[in-house]
């Protein structure tokens, strides 16, 4: 069925299929769309859930924590400085391994305070050993959130999907649902390891581990990513059969023959695509590689899609001050055996506006093998 | 004990055997160990309430030393002592 709606709708089109247990909520901007629209769906019958009004992010995490230990289904969504506040417990729900889905909406960090879109948001919580999916339109946030609340149940790590604020939360597209009873098929019930309540096999959930077993649990930890890694495409593929839409760790467009390629995530997928069919018009050989999974990140589909071409630009809305910044990295990571050159642009923080001129500027310069500028689209 | 693999532990650091906190010795911790003067003690029961870890128990109403495996040297039952008869002492200084 298609219908017309918002990236934050999409979301919690997602979550009502899902129907979870417990859902927290926290208004922020630009993710309280997505709580308002779940929120009618729990205020007109058409879910089960236990809507839980917190009173800060780090409550709407630690709930999240709760009703997950407690062995149900658990959702939030957040964006910016609230999820800058959840940070602690954010780490108290992959440590502990409890599948919590959590649909965010990218935001800029304070300060100064901006409520426009980039992703300095969720590239600060990469490390927290949540799995990290990115999503270029409402579509891909649908479809994430219903193949990352299976991935992350059958993991048992919890999960973040990622879209654009404003730009993707605020923006009517056209989008193609599934039938609730498909998607409840696909997703299957949760079959937790440990329950809280269970009380024939009582257990301590999220207890003192010292430098007895602390690394061991850590270890633990990081296998399970490589699982989730694995089943990932697995999942892509199951998702394809009900759905028609395949997925895959990246997106390769037009990469074939490509010799000049650009990375991104998120929406400005969009931009460069539209850039990208342009420029092959005019016999120009380049093509874009977008990022759909960063956490676990996939390095070696990463470096066979880029391996034989002449230059790549790899586009973050984020900055790692005093460092590469984040996508760039994991993009030079990936390529330390080949011979490709590798430009860093940073664009578009706190919102600023990204065109598909400057994306043509990027592609141009590659193309004469001129210098590719670092900052795009800010005042020198 | 023999210390488990990664592959060996519950998932997440979960304690999946309940009470088992007898098989995990906080007695190594202590800088301090109780000390009790016998002529003092009344068997008053108090330090065997407030003990946080349970190391002090009781034999026939009658107190007994802390069980120096378990007892962490917090001093909480030397502070509570009406009658003074705990005192705590720095491990170097006692006798093994």
């Amino acid at each position: 069925m298609k219908t017309e709606v918002t990236g934050a709708q999409a979301a919690s089109i997602a979550m009502k299929h899902l129907n979870p247990d417990v859902v927290s909520a926290f208004p922020i901007t630009p993710q309280t769309d997505i709580m308002m629209e779940f929120g009618q769906y729990v205020a007109d019958g058409e879910v089960s859930t236990d809507l839980i009004l917190v009173e800060s992010e780090h409550s709407a995490m630690s709930a999240a924590v709760g009703a997950s230990a407690a062995g149900v289904r658990a959702m939030t969504a957040t964006s910016s400085a609230g999820l800058a506040l959840m940070f602690e417990i954010l780490g108290v729900a992959s440590g502990s391994r409890l599948p919590i889905i959590m649909n965010v909406v990218n935001r800029a960090l304070s300060s100064p305070i901006n409520i426009h879109c980039d992703h300095s948001d969720s590239m600060d919580c990469r490390d927290i050993g949540w799995i990290q999916l990115y999503s270029e339109n409402a579509q891909e946030v649908y479809d994430n959130t219903i193949i990352g609340t299976k991935l992350a149940e059958s993991v048992k790590l919890p999960v973040m999907v990622m879209q654009d604020g404003f730009i993707n939360s605020h923006c009517l597209q056209n989008i193609e649902l599934l039938e609730d009873k498909k998607v409840n098929e696909f997703a299957g019930e949760l079959k937790p390891v440990n329950s809280l309540l269970d009380f024939k096999k009582p257990v301590t959930i999220g207890p003192l581990q010292l430098t007895d077993y602390y690394f061991e649990t850590k270890r633990q930890q990081s296998e399970a990513l490589s699982d989730a890694y694995k089943d990932y495409i697995k999942f892509c593929r199951e998702f394809a059969k009900i759905s028609g839409r395949s997925y895959d760790y990246v997106e390769e467009y037009k990469l074939k023959d490509a010799k000049h390629i650009i990375v991104a995530l998120n929406s400005t997928c969009g931009a460069v695509k539209d850039v990208v069919d342009e420029l092959r018009n005019r016999g120009e050989k380049v093509g874009l590689l977008k990022i759909r999974m960063f956490r676990p990140f996939p390095y070696e589909r990463v470096f066979n899609a880029l391996k034989k071409c002449k230059s790549v630009t790899v586009l973050d809305r984020s900055e790692s001050f005093g460092a590469n910044p984040p996508l760039m990295s994991e993009v030079k990571n990936s390529l330390s055996s080949a011979h490709v050159i590798i430009n860093s642009v940073i664009y578009g923080l706190g919102g600023r506006e990204f065109t598909e001129e400057d994306v043509k500027l990027i592609f141009n310069n590659m193309i004469k093998g001129k210098k590719v500028k670092h900052y795009a689209g800010c005042r020198e | 004990m023999k210390k488990k693999s990664y592959k060996e532990i519950p998932t997440g650091g979960t304690i999946t055997s309940p009470g088992n906190s007898l098989s995990y010795e906080t007695g190594s911790w202590k800088s301090y160990r109780p000390v009790r003067d016998k002529s003092k003690c009344t068997n008053c029961l108090l330090c065997f309430v407030f003990c946080p870890e349970n190391c002090i128990k009781v034999k026939e109403g009658k107190v007994q030393d802390a069980d120096l495996n378990y007892c962490k040297g917090c001093g909480l039952c030397a502070s509570e002592c009406p009658f003074k008869a705990i005192t705590m002492k720095l491990e170097e200084e006692c006798e093994l």
